[in-house]
């Protein structure tokens, strides 16, 4: 009869506080250097202590330059960003929080850095002040996206204060055609439901095809939901859940595992389940897809054209379009095809991991960066992701194909380091927000997956990559 | 934080759905490890034709004269009436601080993201949800002769409008005390330590593989 949010939340659940909120007590919190520094600043001025200093891991991935890595913290040549990053580090050390620091390989993103080591583990709840903590969702884990306040009261009480959202279920049924992936897939799914689709509710996302997903797959998938406006997303536990964890460092080991292992099976919705609201989508029916404007929801499979605003719904919308269109620089009912590519990013929590790199490695290898292409980056998203890529070869792929291969972090996803688009340039980006500015001051993004930004390099434009499988 | 109950100010009126945290406080100025400084860079790529940097004031930049809160109008607005959506994207905390530092003590929408209304209510800043077609009525007061001022009154939940009308609205009943009250949300969660200590306890007890949890700093050498 329970959904899988009920079960976690459950299971969670302390009691209701004297004024109504349900505390919900937290497994883990993933901490970086952007939102973490005014919630240790409030604790310190409020004489408290981290309820459970091992609850909380750290690891700083904003602002950290991609390049000149082996300098460490010296290598940041932004005063403002470099005091952040200092700061993280004298906080983890003052409080007794384990950090991977900018020299560490297992730095990175943290929502790659923490399903990475296993300290991402299906039933838990885990919160980082980063809205892309959906991404943990992937593994049946109830991950949410908080404030600093939140950071800061569970640092404080181990604690969230929330009220329960409600139950959204998103079935995918059918096969992903060769060439159409998670992205496309969540990209498709936002533009279905919007940006406000699923608020105030936790989506769990079902069916054939996200059973089929590797658990990058699922993580791209969870990471976006934030962008349909759900605060968390979630996937049942199976085989490939628990064979992703096994083995990894802060996954539990001999007896423990199997006791965690039996509890993480049953982490499933009841088959009779009700939920309050629900979507489907039909996998086989999807295409690679763009955005084409300053919304994810703003999106377009490779075959269509931008929308125009005179058949909008209604005079908002069309403003919307419009103003979308205006910014981007395009025309209306502009092909899809015909956007002409400045820079390209392959990176970000959404797309940055190893199956990623693999994906559009085979794209680029033996092809060439278009000429009219002024900057191609690859950021893997951690250390190890990095190393792992260089061992076999994905490296010299990018680099002999004219990629720039980079170290570990946000980057050009959000341009708080010094990867930035400049003003007007159009950027075909693997990652998650394609809002104005985003990836730079008048940059405009175009939000698409490994493969579609791989062959847009070469290409110099947008191509449709089921056609290069 | 400040307690909220009564305030009056006039409303400026953001005609744009979607308006997300970016928007609200660009990247480039969350590098502070302060929770103050961002009122000044509120909205900046509306608000200025040049790009910012932290520590320009807005006197040594160019203003964008279009942008509604620009408008002489408008100075000194106490409301931001907004569109479906207000306050999606990024968690960030930012976006409230620098609302609340520009002047704003409520925002009015017909939906908000739910990360942005939480974070509203941890800091003192009123967010208001409204059908539409109220909004849109209020839009049209807001852009026509003389402005409107709104008076809202948190404890009665209504708004007054200058002709005497009143628009009633509806917050969570855990966050209008804490804003009426001006609560320390973490004083108020650890009245409950014991609860929680013990639930701590069981909890591990029944998932001892969550124990040891992420670790401890010494393991973390490089």
């Amino acid at each position: 009869m329970a959904t899988l949010y009920d079960k976690i939340w459950a299971d969670h659940l302390i009691g209701e506080r004297e004024d109504g909120q349900s505390l919900l007590y937290i497994d883990l919190q993933l901490l970086h250097e952007v939102t973490s520094p005014q919630a240790f600043a409030g604790l310190a001025q409020a004489g408290r202590a981290l309820w459970r200093k091992e609850a909380n891991l750290a690891t700083p991935d904003h602002n950290v330059p991609t390049d000149n890595r082996a300098a460490g913290i010296d290598g940041i040549a932004d005063p403002v960003a470099r005091e952040q990053v200092v700061t993280l580090d004298d906080n983890c050390r003052r409080h007794g929080v384990r950090q991977f620091g900018m020299l560490d390989v297992r730095q990175g993103i943290v929502h790659v850095m923490g399903p990475e080591q296993g300290a991402t583990q299906p039933g838990m709840t885990i919160v980082c002040g980063d809205s892309h903590t959906s991404t943990h969702g992937a593994f049946g884990a109830l991950a949410q996206g908080v404030g600093t306040s939140e950071v800061e009261h569970v640092m404080a009480t181990q604690c969230l204060a929330q009220s329960k959202a409600r139950n959204m279920a998103i079935r995918v049924n059918g096969k992903l055609p060769a060439g159409v992936y998670a992205k496309d897939l969540a990209l498709a799914l936002i533009g279905s439901i919007g940006t406000a689709g699923a608020t105030g509710h936790t989506i769990e996302y079902q069916g054939e095809a996200v059973r089929a997903l590797s658990m990058e797959g699922r993580m791209t998938l969870c990471n976006l939901s934030i962008e349909a406006g759900a605060r968390a997303g979630l996937v049942a536990v199976d085989d490939t859940t628990i064979d992703y964890l096994q083995g990894r460092p802060l996954a539990p080991s001999g007896s423990e595992w199997q006791a965690a292992e039996a509890h993480w099976r049953e982490l499933v919705s009841d088959a009779d389940a009700e939920f309050d609201s629900a979507a489907s989508l039909d996998a086989a029916a999807l295409t690679p897809q763009v955005t084409w404007g300053t919304s994810p929801e703003m999106v377009a499979g490779i075959e269509g054209a931008t929308p125009n605003p005179n058949r909008a719904a209604d005079p908002t919308e069309a403003d919307g379009v419009e103003r979308a269109l205006a910014y981007m620089g395009l025309a209306a009912d502009q092909p899809i095809a015909d956007i002409r590519l400045d820079r390209v990013f392959i990176g970000s929590c959404t797309n940055a991991r190893l199956e990623d790199l693999r994906v559009a490695a085979r794209i680029v290898a033996g092809k060439q960066v278009a000429s009219s292409v002024k900057q191609a980056l690859v950021v893997p998203g951690s250390g190890l992701v990095k190393q792992a890529a260089e061992a076999e070869g994905l490296a010299d792929i990018f680099t002999a194909a004219g990629f720039e291969w980079r170290a570990p972090g946000c980057s050009m996803c959000l341009a708080m380091n010094p990867d930035k688009l400049l003003p007007g340039e159009h950027c075909a980006s693997t990652s998650n927000r394609n809002f104005e500015g985003r990836q730079g001051h008048g940059g405009r993004t175009h939000l698409v997956s490994p493969a579609m930004a791989a062959a847009a390099a070469v290409a110099g434009h947008f191509v449709d990559v089921r056609e290069w499988q | 934080m400040k307690a909220f109950r009564r305030d009056t100010g006039l409303a400026a009126p953001l005609d744009r759905a979607n308006v997300d945290t970016d928007q609200i406080i660009p990247k480039q100025f969350l590098k502070s490890i302060k929770r103050t400084g961002f009122g000044d860079n509120l909205f900046d790529a509306w608000r200025f034709l040049d790009e910012g940097d932290i520590g320009l004031t807005p006197n040594e930049r160019r203003l964008n004269h279009r942008f509604v809160l620009n408008q002489p109008r408008y100075q000194e607005a106490g409301v931001l009436l907004a569109r479906r959506n207000f306050g999606c994207g990024s968690s960030r905390e930012h976006a409230v601080w620098a609302l609340l530092e520009y002047g704003f003590f409520a925002v009015i929408a017909p939906s908000f993201a739910d990360i942005f209304f939480e974070n509203c209510f941890k800091n003192g800043l009123l967010p208001i949800r409204l059908d539409e077609a109220v909004v849109d009525d209020l839009f049209e007061r807001a852009q026509g002769d003389g402005g409107l001022e709104l008076t809202i009154d948190l404890e009665a939940q209504r708004i007054e409008l200058p002709d005497g009308g009143e628009i009633a609205f509806d917050v969570p009943l855990s966050a209008r005390r804490k804003l009426l009250e001006g609560l320390d949300d973490i004083g108020l969660t650890l009245a409950q330590a014991d609860r929680i200590r013990a639930f701590e306890a069981s909890y591990h007890q029944r998932r001892p593989w969550l124990r040891s949890g992420a670790g401890t700093p010494e393991q973390a050498a490089p």
